[in-house]
């Protein structure tokens, strides 16, 4: 596989789904908790398809279940990424 | 048994955006069928759902919770329900579902394998989610459910409604039909079946018919216990006075020649409204433009109307807007209500040269007046779908 991808990389592809499912681009930060952008566990099903079809990072439901922020999601994606 | 009564319409049609729309242009005479397809060109989801919204909810489904909110508004409802939400219901049917969810998705599948298949899938192609976003959209916690059975399946919901009302599973119910089908696998499976017009044109009783036009759309209907109405001083539209449901029991996509099995639907909708033929003043009629189904339904409507069936104007709402499949009963219910409160029978269009074998008054071209001297507003409203399913409402409006 190439180089494990950046945080930063991460973030972007993050940032850009969560948009996508209709999150406030405006409240969207690495603090920022999933409940409050009203991220459901559609959208994580989701958005577990788009980081697995970028970055090979196949997150299971009990990973996904861990994530409350934004910042959890790009951390935990970035750690099975290396 | 308490009877039930409609105090709110909504409808998105090939006529437009709104209940009103569609009874204005269509006794207008437009049409809204374009290149041989009855859309809903005037409807943009983004002016009506967020992103998120959207993206949840096929265009089956965001056809009828528009019509919902317009229904809910009309009936006074927008602000705050007028009984306990438990005692509030939702029966939405449907012909297909989901049917674009499905070939998206599908298309996903073959082209880049199972893992591509979207979590949403489901939620957004099942039968049921048209009744799931309306209750969820209103916090209606009454019973709920799909009904689906073809181009009968709107009929169905609102006969559905109505028993469940009458029988006192909940005090009100949103009821109506939805259908988005415009698709390229939809429109192939039904030109397979050799159900479509070629030519594209929806004509009715016309000698030359030679298929239905396909069309999409939704209506729904605010209908309550009547009794629980009048107390809380609604306004009215109309009452539901009667439903019949039969089978053909004969063949998948083809109605007998004679349509009994329509003709006992008619007669068990007038029988449970206490309504003789003479009494009605219109029929709204299936009137699919296909050779079988307007031969089969004037059939019917004689032997189940007799001699009252000579006199009585019927016109086709789908000579206006196409055959809206799951949606048809719905939005033809809606457009017979208002029809009826406007005192006009609405025509059926492009009929300009009446089948010499099918000879009863299909009101062509042009509406026309209805001159009801102190009578009763009276209608039936016929719908017949693929599997022999025949329902058919007695409507009384106030």
């Amino acid at each position: 596989m190439a180089e494990a991808p950046t945080s930063e990389q991460i973030e972007k592809v993050i940032t850009e789904s969560l948009v996508t499912f209709g999150a406030d681009p405006d409240a969207i930060s690495r603090d920022a908790a999933l409940e409050e952008l009203d991220v459901d566990s559609l959208d994580l099903a989701e958005l577990s398809q788009v980081i697995e079809e970028q970055f090979g990072v196949e997150l299971s439901a009990s990973d996904v279940a861990e994530i409350k922020t934004v910042g959890d999601a790009i951390d935990l994606v970035a750690e099975r990424a290396k | 048994m308490t009877d039930v009564v409609v105090t709110g319409v909504g409808a998105v049609s090939p006529l437009g955006v709104g209940a009103a729309k569609l009874h204005e242009r269509w006794v207008a005479g437009v049409c809204g069928i374009v290149d041989g397809e009855g859309r809903c060109s005037e409807f943009e989801p983004t002016e009506h759902f967020s992103v998120k919204e959207a993206r949840r909810a096929d265009r089956f489904t965001q056809l009828v919770l528009v019509a919902t909110r317009e229904a809910l508004a009309d009936a006074g409802w927008e602000d705050e329900l007028p009984y306990p939400a438990e005692e509030v219901g939702t029966i939405i049917g449907t012909g297909i579902g989901g049917i674009g969810t499905i070939e998206s998705n599908d298309r996903m599948l073959i082209e880049h394998g199972p893992k591509r298949v979207s979590p949403l899938a489901v939620p957004l192609m099942m039968g049921n989610a048209g009744a799931a976003a309306v209750s969820m959209h209103h916090g209606l916690k009454g019973p709920s459910y799909g009904v689906v059975s073809a181009c009968a399946a709107g009929t169905h919901a609102i006969g559905s409604a109505m028993r469940a009302i009458q029988a006192g599973d909940a005090t009100a119910i949103v009821a109506g039909g939805t259908e988005a089908a415009l698709t390229e696998l939809s429109r192939a499976a039904f030109v397979a079946v050799e159900a479509l017009s070629e030519i594209g044109i929806s004509r009715p009783f016309d000698g030359r018919r030679d298929g239905f036009v396909m069309g999409e759309g939704a209506a729904a209907l605010v209908l309550e216990n009547g009794e629980t109405a009048r107390a809380r001083g609604a306004r009215i539209l109309a009452i539901l006075r009667g439903y019949g449901a039969t089978s053909d029991a004969f063949h998948i996509t083809a109605p007998p020649a004679n349509g009994e099995g329509a003709a006992r639907a008619i007669i068990r909708a007038l029988a449970d409204a206490g309504v003789s033929p003479d009494e009605l003043v219109y029929v709204n009629a299936h009137g699919t433009s296909t050779p079988i189904n307007d031969a089969a339904e004037t059939s019917a409507l004689k032997t189940a109307l007799g001699d009252a069936a000579k006199r009585i104007p019927i016109s086709s709402t789908k000579s206006a807007i196409g055959h809206l499949l799951g949606a048809a009963g719905a939005v033809e219910a809606v457009a017979t209500i208002l029809a009826l409160r406007a005192r006009v029978i609405p025509p059926t269009l492009g009929l300009e040269q009446q089948d010499p074998e099918l000879d009863l008054d299909y009101v062509p071209l042009v509406a026309r007046a209805l001159d009801v001297n102190g009578d009763r507003l009276l209608a039936i409203s016929n719908s017949f779908g693929f599997g022999g399913h025949n329902a058919v409402l007695c409507l009384e409006a106030t």
